[in-house]
């Protein structure tokens, strides 16, 4: 992650999260976690436990969250794991943050699919709004990192922000994306293809076109 | 147990093997890096590649792959030559080319498995990845751009060390191993991983480029810093041992050391008795040979007490003992006086290896991980891999691993806590250790003596009744006679004219105000301060010895080196000195004074385990009050060669007293 933001000052970080605690309600959450594994085995509840923690921190700053060092030895006690377990844990999953990022973290996919249909267009489309690789702006609104394959080549190019993908970009809906977020308005969630539904294929199927309104046997057709 | 069949040849492997573990009885050499025979199997690096059929066309990990019926293995064939030389090349992508200035080259994996296996030259053209060292602790030197990630470190501490502070962050081309937040190892076993690391990644800070292996002269030796008996080698050059490596013996070390062991040798060359000296007006002052004997001459009365210290070989303590008579002999210096009428009652029975077996363990006043750091270890093994169950009596410390602690009190031993006696009740293999922590109050040893026949811990076939000591001299001096009814204070209130203290440096010099004291040793330490006259000997690496470890297996080392300037082998200092003394002793070398010694103690003539046979002495056995503490306060600082030592001074500050080492700015 060379273009990933640099982890704050150890010492900062425990000044500011050293009294972390899960709050009332998410310790309910993470009791259920872990719950779901057999005693003994409750370190499997590890990576929920890590999102949760992130998600409160966010609360927390207003943020997306991130998992500073006394958060994450935090989860580690609480499931009675060794600090560097849940450490390599956090530092192998993209999803947790190991650095602050804004409000809204912009993560757009350039992976092949979404290169091809035009992932630089959308990487364009940020960066003309001031949005800058692996870091915040200024206002604390968007960070932007770009991201490998999120399973979504169906609906190319698509960019994930917080917990909501959009998909079927181009310059325009996603600097429409930006604007409304900016402007503190939802933008519509998912394919943002007038008539697209989820990835059904746009403009009428091209293939099986015989099953489309009733069951067909092809076998005699091979 | 299935037959496979490797390279044509057919046999047959226990079930369970795999099928690396096969190739290698049929005697073929498979190339490995990350596979390791003492560490779980992580089947990460892909170089023991080899052709297995029935299976998928593709070479395959011989490392995780079960030995099964009927295999046909091809470590030859075109397919597997292929697949390992795609492999090195690989590995080779992003490990630099600095050997010469790597302290690995010459016993490193990499070199010689690339040489062996490798296709010769790379194709890749691209930047290769660096990565930042990584702060270890003082024993642990890092250069992380050489690591490969076969992740055997990571291994070794968690399954080994039980220290869960080493792991690989990040993932894939950034994938780093580190300590967390690269914080100092807190471990004693730290420096094995310096063995273990089959590149330069990991290597000895203190032994950072001081020497190829190839200029080395490897000496078979017997480690002394604890009572383990760690089967060592010295690796010396000229006049200086410059590293101590473990031997491979399954029986006492496995192939693991302490750091102390290792790293102690620096104190070797410092602080040494290199001449005689002679206490004139309450100094000590340089002196000749002869003048020294002479001075011992004029307080010579026919017999003398002789202080043994924690270190001596059996050699210099007989030595000893044919000169002054066997009336006054003491080994246990810091005033321990146990009873000694049964040997096995007093020693650490079920062996290093049996350790392993118990399926609960009991802890009496033993702080393990200080005392004896690979006994620990075995420990650690039963409970990971046989779910043995470890209650403790004694201040809570850290041991590594989980156990249930019985508070302080010494009465547990008289009464057990429900928990420990529930598990007893059902447990076949029980143990109990009982450490220097509890032998000093009265009444523990025959309490504990108690314990062990109440709950049967002596069985068929099973002993659980252990004594640990953690003087390497210990176990020789109590078969020699060096223990006196009452112990050290009660051989002072004799008041001999004459003692001899035998690098004793850890004895209370003032209850021997009133006699003249020759101290013969190697280190100026305390022992040396106290004496009139002082008679410069000989380290453990600079004479061959006989040394009896904790549970009774008698070893011998090897000389690596020369005592320095005038000091003399032990034994030859005392057999010079009994000419002069008019009681001239019978040996004028060392075998012949190993003749006499098995003579007059049979057990040392035979190495491997003494047998003591079982016998319970009888002892009063009220116990009351609360253990104090361990008797180790500063692991690294524990005797003479130690506190000599530059490195193990650094590790006791840093790690027991936690001071800040700035780094050296680049």
């Amino acid at each position: 992650m060379a273009d990933a933001a640099h982890t704050p000052n150890e010492a900062d970080a425990r000044a500011q999260f050293g009294a972390f605690a899960f709050s009332a309600e998410n310790k309910k959450t993470a009791d259920i976690y872990i719950g779901r594994y057999p005693a003994g085995r409750q370190q499997s509840a590890v990576m929920a436990l890590l999102d949760l923690a992130q998600r409160q921190v966010g609360e927390e700053t207003q943020t997306q969250g991130w998992l500073p060092v006394p958060v994450i030895e935090y989860v580690a006690s609480y499931l009675g794991m060794p600090y560097m377990r849940a450490y390599e844990v956090a530092t192998f999953y993209t999803m947790y943050n190991l650095a602050p990022v804004g409000r809204f973290h912009v993560q757009v996919c350039g992976t092949t699919p979404c290169m091809l249909r035009g992932s630089d267009d959308i990487m364009a489309a940020c960066k003309n709004r001031g949005l800058v690789k692996g870091a915040t702006t200024p206002d604390g609104m968007f960070t932007l990192n770009e991201v490998e394959c999120m399973g979504n080549c169906a609906s190319a190019p698509m960019v994930q922000i917080n917990d909501d993908n959009y998909e079927d970009l181009d310059y325009d809906s996603m600097s429409a994306i930006l604007q409304d977020l900016s402007d503190g308005k939802q933008p519509k969630v998912g394919t943002q293809l007038p008539g697209r539904h989820t990835v059904e294929p746009y403009g009428g199927a091209t293939t099986l076109q015989a099953m489309v309104d009733k069951n067909h046997d092809y076998r005699g057709e091979y | 147990m299935p037959k496979v069949t490797v390279d044509g040849l057919e046999l047959e492997v226990p079930a369970g093997a795999t099928v690396l573990q096969a190739c290698e009885m049929a005697g073929k050499e498979i190339p490995r890096f990350c596979y390791h025979e003492r560490l779980s199997i992580a089947g990460n690096c892909r170089m023991c590649l080899v052709e297995v059929a029935p299976g998928p066309p593709k070479p395959q990990a011989s490392c995780a792959l079960p030995a099964t019926e009927g295999q046909i293995i091809k470590t030859d064939s075109p397919m597997v030559k292929k697949a390992r030389e795609g492999v090195m090349e690989f590995l080779l992508i992003n490990h630099p080319l600095d050997c010469p200035i790597c302290d690995q080259g010459g016993e490193c994996d990499l070199q010689d498995q690339s040489v062996a296996y490798g296709r010769g030259a790379s194709r890749f053209e691209e930047n290769k990845r660096a990565v930042t060292e990584k702060y270890m602790g003082p024993i642990v030197k890092t250069a992380m751009t050489r690591c490969i990630q076969c992740t055997r470190c990571v291994r070794f501490t968690e399954e080994v060390a039980g220290i869960e502070e080493v792991g690989a962050i990040g993932r894939g081309e950034n994938m780093q191993i580190t300590t967390y937040l690269e914080h100092a190892m807190q471990s004693e076993l730290s420096g094995n991983v310096v063995d273990l690391c089959p590149v330069g990644a990991l290597t000895s800070k203190p032994y950072a480029f001081e020497a190829r292996p190839w200029e080395l002269k490897k000496t078979p030796s017997i480690d002394v810093m604890d009572a383990v008996g760690t089967n060592i080698r010295l690796d010396s050059r000229g006049r200086a041992v410059l590293r101590a490596l473990p031997r491979i013996n399954d029986d006492v070390n496995e192939e693991w050391a302490s750091d102390k062991t290792r790293h102690a040798v620096d104190g070797l060359t410092h602080r040494r008795l290199d001449k005689p000296y002679i206490r004139k007006d309450g100094k000590l002052v340089a002196a000749s040979w002869a003048e020294a004997f002479d001075a011992i001459k004029a307080n010579w009365s026919g017999d003398a007490a002789v202080i043994a210290g924690d270190q001596v070989d059996c050699e210099t303590m007989f030595a000893a003992r044919a000169l002054a008579g066997s009336s006054m002999l003491e080994g246990r210096q810091t005033g321990l006086a146990y009873d000694t009428s049964s040997l096995s009652a007093v020693n650490f029975n079920t062996t290093i290896a049996g350790i392993e077996n118990a399926d609960v363990i009991l802890l009496v006043g033993s702080d393990l991980r200080r005392e004896a750091p690979l006994v620990n270890t075995r420990i650690q093994k039963a409970i990971r891999k046989r779910g043995a169950k470890v209650f403790a009596v004694g201040p809570v410390t850290d041991l590594t691993y989980k156990v249930e602690w019985l508070g302080d009190d010494l009465s547990a031993l008289a009464k057990a806590p429900k928990a420990l006696a529930d598990a007893l009740k059902t447990a076949e293999r029980p143990a109990i250790i009982v450490g220097g922590g509890a032998l000093r109050y009265e009444g523990v040893h025959g309490a504990a003596l108690a314990f062990a026949s109440k709950y049967k811990l002596v069985r068929d076939g099973w002993n659980g009744f252990n004594v640990l000591h953690f003087a390497a001299a210990r176990m020789g001096g109590l078969m020699l006679g060096y223990a006196h009814d009452g112990g050290i204070k009660a051989l002072a209130a004799k008041a001999p004219k004459l003692a001899f203290f035998l690098a004793a440096d850890e004895a209370d010099y003032s209850l021997f105000a009133g006699s003249f004291k020759v101290y013969v040793g190697h280190h100026g330490d305390n022992g040396a301060h106290h004496a009139d006259v002082i008679l410069p000997g000989a380290a453990y690496s600079e004479k061959s010895g006989t040394y009896v470890n904790l549970e009774g297996r008698v070893q011998r080392g090897e000389r690596a080196v020369f005592p320095p300037g005038d000091a003399r082998e032990d034994w030859a200092i005392f057999r010079a000195l009994s000419d002069v003394l008019g009681k001239r002793l019978p040996f004028d070398s060392l075998e012949a004074l190993r003749v006499e010694m098995f003579n007059a103690v049979p057990a040392l003539g035979v190495e491997g385990l003494a047998d003591y046979g079982w016998s319970e002495p009888t002892l009063p056995s009220a116990v009351n009050g609360k253990i104090a503490d361990y008797p180790i306060k500063d692991f690294y600082l524990t005797n003479a060669i130690c506190r000599a030592s530059e490195t193990m001074q650094r590790c006791s500050a840093e790690l027991v007293h936690g001071t800040q080492y700035l780094e050296a700015a680049e």
